[in-house]
C-alpha cells in the first residue's frame, strides 16, 4: 500500500467528519430550548444580567462563529461538564470507553467465526439441504430485535438456569484466572446477543460473495488442473471471495454500534451505550452530544480502517 | 448484400426464440409472472399469510376483544395466560391481549408511514442523482455516503430527545412523537434506497426504450414519470418492503430504551420497556410482545425475499 493513498483517505475522511460535526451542531442550534435554561425564565434575574451572560457566552453571536468555538472545544478535549454527576465528559467517556469497545471487538469475531465457515459451507454447495438450513436460521437471527434475544437469553440463562449473572459487575475483585472466569461469565450473553445478530446478516453476504466468485473461470481452471476441491474452495475461492465481505462490515458499523447501545443497556454494561441511555433520560445534553459524536468519529475511523484493509488485501484498488 | 445484414445479428437471432421458447402456453402479463415467481418462494407465501392474520388481528381483534387497553384491575396483576386474560396481565393487571393489540396498530403504521417517508425521500434523491449528472450528482451522492456514515441509534435518540417537547407541545402527547419517530426514522434509513434508484436510474436512461421516448420528443419528466420509474419500481418495491420491517424494530428499540412512546401508548417496544423488571416473575409480559415484533419483521424481511425472486427476471428459481 502507497502512502499516498493512505494520505489521500485521510483527508477524505477529514472532511466527513467536519460535516458530521455540522450535522451534529445543526441539530442542537435547531432544537428548540433556550440553553440558559432555568436563568431565562427566571424573573428573578434581571434581563441586564440576561443579556451580559448571553453576550459573555457568545449565544447572540453568528451561528457560524459559534460552530467554530464549539468545534475548536471539541478538538482539544475541552467537552463540557456533566449536568448531572459534574465530572469531565471527557474522562466520563474515557472510563467507559474501553468497555464498549472490548464488547465490540469480541462480539466481531464472533461474528466472523460463525459466518464465514457458514457461508463459505453454504456456498459450496448453493441450495443444498445444509445452505437451505443455514439461510432459514440466518434470516431468523437478523429478524430478531437484539433487545428481544437479550430478554430471552437472561430469562433463560440468569433466571431459569441461573448460570450466569444478568447485571455486569464493573469491579470484579479477584485477580488471575478467577478474574477471567467472571469476566467471561458475564460478558458472554452480551457477547452472544451482539456476535449472532452481526453473524446472522453477514451469513448471507458472505454466501452471495463466494457464489460471484466460485463461478469465476480461475476457479474452474483450478478445478481442471485435478486440484483437490477442499484446497480449491479455501485457498482459491476463500481468498478472493472475502474481500467484499471487509467493506460490508464497515458499512454495517452504523447498526451494529446500535446493537451494542441495546445490549448495553440490557445487561447494564458500563459503556458508552449505556451512558448515552442514561444521559438522554437525564437529559444531560453536553454528555449526549459527546458520546454521539465519538460514536461518529469511530464509524469514520473504522470505514478509514476497512479502507485500508481493502487497499492491503487487493492492491488493484489503489491504483484506481 | 444490401439491407440483409441486420444491425445486431445476436439481438435477432436470439430474440424471436427466447421470447417463444418458454412460453409454451398463454403468455403472463408482468404481474401474473411476479406472482408466479413469488408463489415459489414457499416461507415468502407463508409468511404473507402470518402478516395478513397480524394485520387482521390488530385491526378486527379488538371488535372481538373489547377490553379497553387501560381497565387497570389489581386483583389480577402479572397473571399468566388465562381464560379471562389469554396473554396475561401485566403490573397494574391490565390486559394484555388488548394491549398487544393496540400496540400492533402503532407498531405497524409507524413501520408504513417510516417507509413512505424513507421511500419518497430516497426515491426523490435518487431520481434526481441519477438523471443529473456531473456535480449535483456527485453532491448528492456524497451527502448520501455521509448519513450513511452517520451512527443512527444515537442520531436518532439525540433528535427525538431534543426535539420532543416542542413538537408534543404543538400535535399533543401521541400525535407529536408518532409523527417525530416516523420523521426521523425514515429520515436516517433513506440512503440505500436512493443509491439503489440512481443505479437503476444510471443504466436505465439508457436504454433503448428511453432513447424512443426522448427521440418522439417527451420531456425529461415524462421520460422519468411514465418510463424510468416504472421500470426502476421493482427493487425499489423490495427495498420498501424491507424498511417496514426495519423501521418497526426502529420504533421499538426507540420505545425500549424508554425514549418512544409514552406508557399509555402500548407499543410493542414500550410493552417490553416496562416488562424488563418483572422478567423474573412475568416472563410472559415480555415474550408475547417480543414475539409479536419478531413475527411480524421476520415475515415481511422473507415476504421482501419472495419480492426479490418475483422481480428480479434474471434469477432463474
Amino acid at each position: 500500500m502507497s502512502r499516498s493513498y493512505l494520505l489521500r483517505r485521510i483527508t477524505l475522511a477529514i472532511p466527513s467528519l467536519l460535516a458530521i460535526s455540522v450535522i451534529l451542531y445543526t441539530i442542537l442550534a435547531l432544537a428548540p430550548g433556550d440553553p440558559l435554561g432555568d436563568i431565562a425564565t427566571n424573573p428573578n434575574v434581571p434581563p441586564a444580567v440576561q443579556l451580559a451572560l448571553r453576550a459573555k457566552l457568545g449565544l447572540d453571536d453568528p451561528i457560524w462563529q459559534r460552530y467554530l468555538h464549539w468545534l475548536v472545544a471539541m478538538l482539544q478535549g475541552d467537552w463540557g461538564f456533566s449536568f448531572t454527576s459534574h465530572e469531565n465528559v471527557a474522562t466520563l467517556i474515557m472510563q467507559r470507553l474501553p468497555v464498549s469497545l472490548a464488547l465490540f471487538g469480541c462480539s466481531e469475531v464472533l461474528a466472523v467465526l460463525v459466518a464465514v465457515p457458514v457461508g463459505v459451507l453454504g456456498a459450496a454447495r448453493p441450495y443444498s439441504l445444509f445452505d437451505m438450513i443455514t439461510n432459514t436460521i440466518a434470516f431468523f437471527g437478523f429478524s430478531l430485535p437484539t433487545f428481544f434475544t437479550g430478554l430471552v437469553l437472561i430469562l433463560v440463562f440468569s433466571i431459569k438456569l441461573g448460570w450466569f449473572p444478568f447485571v455486569f459487575e464493573s469491579n470484579v475483585t479477584a485477580h488471575g484466572l478467577a478474574w477471567w472466569w467472571i469476566e467471561f461469565k458475564q460478558s458472554i450473553m452480551p457477547i452472544a446477543v451482539i456476535g449472532l445478530f452481526q453473524g446472522a446478516s453477514l451469513v448471507r453476504y458472505v454466501r452471495s460473495s463466494m457464489l460471484d466468485v466460485i463461478r469465476l473461470d480461475y476457479v474452474t481452471t483450478a478445478r481442471s488442473k485435478g486440484i483437490g476441491s477442499r484446497r480449491v474452495l479455501i485457498r482459491h475461492v476463500v481468498r478472493n471471495g472475502l474481500i467484499p465481505v471487509v467493506t460490508l462490515v464497515a458499512v454495517q458499523l452504523p447498526q451494529i454500534f446500535g446493537a451494542t447501545i441495546i445490549t448495553e443497556q440490557i445487561f447494564r454494561v458500563p459503556g458508552i451505550g449505556s451512558l448515552l441511555i442514561s444521559s438522554i433520560l437525564a437529559a444531560d445534553t453536553p454528555v449526549v452530544m459527546a458520546v454521539t459524536f465519538v460514536y461518529a468519529c469511530l464509524v469514520v475511523l473504522l470505514n478509514l480502517i476497512a479502507d485500508m484493509l481493502y487497499v492491503w488485501l487487493d492492491p488493484r484498488i489503489a491504483l484506481r | 448484400m444490401s439491407g440483409s445484414i441486420p444491425a445486431s445479428p445476436s439481438v435477432e437471432a436470439i430474440g424471436p426464440a427466447a421470447a417463444t421458447a418458454p412460453r409454451a402456453t398463454a403468455p403472463l402479463s408482468p404481474s401474473r409472472e411476479a406472482w408466479r415467481r413469488f408463489r415459489k418462494h414457499r416461507l415468502a407465501v407463508i409468511s404473507l399469510v402470518v402478516l395478513a392474520l397480524i394485520v387482521l388481528g390488530v385491526l378486527a381483534g379488538p371488535l372481538l376483544w373489547p377490553t379497553p387497553i387501560d381497565a387497570i384491575d389489581f386483583t389480577s396483576m402479572l397473571q399468566g395466560p388465562s381464560w379471562a386474560h389469554p396473554c396475561g396481565t401485566d403490573a397494574i393487571g391490565q390486559d394484555l391481549l388488548a394491549r398487544l393489540m393496540y400496540g400492533g396498530k402503532i407498531s405497524l403504521a409507524v413501520g408504513v408511514a417510516a417507509m413512505l417517508v424513507a421511500v419518497f425521500v430516497g426515491m426523490l434523491i435518487g431520481a434526481i442523482s441519477g438523471m443529473a449528472s456531473g456535480r449535483l450528482d456527485a453532491a448528492l451522492m456524497w451527502v448520501t455516503d455521509m448519513f450513511l456514515s452517520l451512527p443512527q441509534l444515537p442520531l436518532l435518540l439525540l433528535l427525538i430527545y431534543l426535539f420532543r417537547p416542542a413538537l408534543q407541545s404543538v400535535l399533543g402527547e401521541q400525535g407529536g412523537i408518532f409523527v417525530l419517530i416516523v420523521v426521523v426514522i425514515g429520515g436516517l434509513r433513506w440512503m440505500p434506497l436512493a443509491r439503489l434508484v440512481r443505479a437503476q436510474f444510471l443504466s436505465l436512461r439508457e436504454k433503448e426504450f428511453v432513447e424512443a421516448a426522448r427521440a418522439l420528443g417527451a420531456s425529461k419528466l415524462r421520460l422519468v414519470v411514465r418510463h424510468i420509474m416504472p421500470n426502476a419500481m421493482g427493487p425499489a418495491i423490495v427495498a420498501g418492503t424491507i424498511e417496514v420491517a426495519n423501521a418497526i424494530i426502529a420504533e421499538s428499540t426507540l420505545s425500549f430504551l424508554g425514549v418512544g412512546f409514552p406508557p399509555d401508548v402500548p407499543s410493542w417496544g414500550r410493552m417490553l420497556y416496562d416488562s424488563q423488571d418483572y422478567l423474573q416473575i412475568a416472563p410472559h409480559w415480555a415474550l408475547f410482545p417480543g414475539s409479536a415484533i419478531f413475527l411480524a419483521v421476520l415475515s415481511i424481511n422473507f415476504i421482501g425475499d419472495g419480492l426479490r425472486d418475483a422481480f428480479d427476471p434474471r434469477r432463474v428459481i
